[in-house]
């Protein structure tokens, strides 16, 4: 099964649910959008990614009101540095779509999704944790994995496999 | 709506209270999670799950070690289902590299799946009434479950870290007389599952320890990304083998057994009955099998046969290659998600066009099931924290990774 070459343009995009949604929504910034593998990516503005999450949970037509993963991919030492990554789930419409926010290596933060689902507590704990990435408006932003008084982020790519110690 | 735990701190907030710590080496926590708990006389106020306590970094590892190297980590995020996990992994691999699988390695896949949601099912239930007070069910668990780890050793040589999936199909071929024990063992394990309901399901005791304990809605259980038969008791119908099959899972016919009540003896009956739903899928792949090679045409890919490597010099060479240096998977990411028996399981594959992935992310739904504990617990009986722990079927392994 030779693999398909991954879709970019957004304009051959614009029939997924939702691209149309974040596309009529004007607060959300849609920086791009990628289908591969048959996977939907949108790229969105590092300043809306929680409206874009409102938007996508409040659709009538599609609601994507499960969250089901947040993580982080560090391109050190590419800039930007970080891409957030979102998953959601939609339970009525049995579809999925990715979100992502590139995030620069210094002093990365963005604004937490907490408020718009609770679920995103402990995944955001997480990424903070082992990326170092601070999501404002958390209400309980502290090390999970880790312990308290661990110097660095084990996940960055800077941060050696072995030998750390 | 659900609600956070917003508290910078844990200090009790009157003298009248007082601060509890359960674990992490309590024998109801089910591993090393540690609890947290704010308690006036015999109410929780206020409970605080603290985990990482068996964080290993196997994400960090992974992105040291080749594609098909990852497959024995993968057994030790999740001990009880290693076979799913093994899955979820070489299903997003293969999707990376768009490869083909075989039916037989499908239904193969499917038949090992089941039978791990069996064993992993099964101690969940012996540990949760053991942990509730029904001491005997766990006997009567662990000795099927036994039958089922004898059958894991028979296929791939190991009890518990299988390892029994590679990427592009199977490692080895099932072993004469592996179906014969699979079908003795699953046309008697329907009895079982009665007598196991014989000793709970209209055991009075039993229903006043997990009826209305630890109620949770739909509304909340999506919130705060709770999956699997958690979600399920809850209402919500959504199982991912029927609703997004993968592996052929499209090919079984089974029920989705969903309860509305959201409480601790809700998520028992939903685990119980998928016992009996998992035999059923067990025994159509048993019917079903169809003949054929265990593993997908791609040389670059798939180890070659024992055989063909030591007499032709082409699988030879494939052979070294693939060992000494992986195999390239074309740049780009996968989501893959499987229903494990705890929920959705996910894992999130990055490639960067080289033999080792840029990073692997371990979608752990016991994790999110975990964030549902404060609002099981607030303002309810100590006695029953032990009970709503059991009933979200928490695995640390996996949660911490």
């Amino acid at each position: 099964m030779p693999l398909a070459p991954p879709v970019t343009d957004i304009e051959k995009l614009k029939d997924h649910p939702a691209i149309v949604r974040l596309s009529a929504a004007k607060s959300v910034v849609l920086e791009d959008a990628k289908f591969d593998r048959d996977e939907m990516t949108i790229y969105i503005g590092r300043g809306s990614i929680r409206d874009a999450c409102v938007q996508l949970r409040d659709d009538p037509a599609c609601p994507f009101n499960f969250l089901a993963d947040v993580t982080c991919v560090d391109w050190y030492p590419q800039e930007p540095r970080f891409e957030v990554v979102y998953h959601l789930l939609s339970i009525p419409n049995k579809e999925r779509v990715r979100l992502k926010v590139r995030l620069d290596g210094v002093a990365p933060s963005l604004e937490s999704v907490t408020s718009v689902w609770p679920a995103a507590n402990f995944f955001e704990r997480e990424v903070y944790d082992l990326f170092g990435v601070r999501f404002d408006g958390h209400p309980y932003l502290r090390r999970i994995m880790m312990p308290e008084d661990w110097d660095g982020n084990p996940l960055r790519k800077d941060y050696p496999v072995e030998g750390f110690r | 709506m659900a609600h956070l735990n917003p508290l910078p701190t844990m200090d009790a907030a009157e003298d009248r209270t007082m601060i509890l710590n359960m674990g992490p080496q309590h024998p109801s926590t089910h591993g090393v999670l540690r609890v947290i708990l704010e308690i006036d006389g015999e109410n929780v106020v206020r409970i605080m799950p603290d985990i990482g306590y068996l964080h290993t970094g196997i994400e960090k590892t992974c992105e040291a070690k080749f594609y098909q190297q990852v497959v024995p980590l993968t057994d030790r995020i999740d001990y009880l289902c290693p076979l799913t996990n093994n899955l979820c992994y070489v299903l997003a691999v293969e999707k990376l590299l768009g490869l083909e699988i075989p039916p037989k390695a499908q239904w193969m896949r499917v038949l090992m799946n089941e039978l791990t949601r069996i064993n992993s099912h099964l101690v969940w239930l012996g540990t949760h009434a053991l942990d509730i007070g029904a001491m005997s069910v766990f006997l009567y668990c662990f000795r099927e479950r036994e039958d089922i780890l004898r059958l894991f050793e028979m296929v791939s040589g190991q009890r518990m870290m299988t390892s029994y999936f590679r990427i592009g199909g199977l490692a080895l071929e099932p072993p004469i007389g592996f179906f014969d024990r699979v079908r003795h063992f699953l046309e008697r394990f329907p009895a079982r599952v009665d007598e196991y309901e014989n000793l709970l399901t209209g055991n009075p005791i039993w229903g006043m320890r997990t009826k209305g304990v630890a109620r949770i809605t739909a509304e909340d259980a999506i919130a705060l990304g709770a999956s699997g038969p958690t979600l399920r008791a809850s209402g919500v119908d959504i199982d991912l083998r029927r609703d997004m099959p993968y592996s052929g899972y499209e090919n079984f016919k089974f029920k989705v057994p969903v309860s509305q009540e959201g409480d601790v003896f809700a998520r028992y009956i939903c685990r119980v009955q998928e016992l009996r739903e998992s035999n059923a899928i067990a025994l159509q792949a048993l019917d079903g099998m169809p003949e054929g090679p265990i593993k997908a045409d791609a040389p670059k890919v798939v180890l070659p046969d024992r055989e063909k490597m030591k007499t032709q010099m082409e699988s030879l060479i494939y052979h070294f290659k693939i060992v000494t240096e992986g195999f390239a998977v074309p740049a780009g990411e996968v989501y893959q998600a499987v229903e494990s028996p705890r929920g959705e399981m996910g894992y999130y594959v990055v490639s960067d066009g080289t033999a080792k992935p840029y990073r692997v992310h371990m979608r752990s739904a016991c994790l999110a099931n975990l964030q549902l504990l404060p609002l099981m617990c607030e303002g309810k009986l100590i006695a029953d924290v032990v009970a709503a722990i059991g009933s979200i079927d928490i695995v640390l392994g996996e949660i911490d990774r």
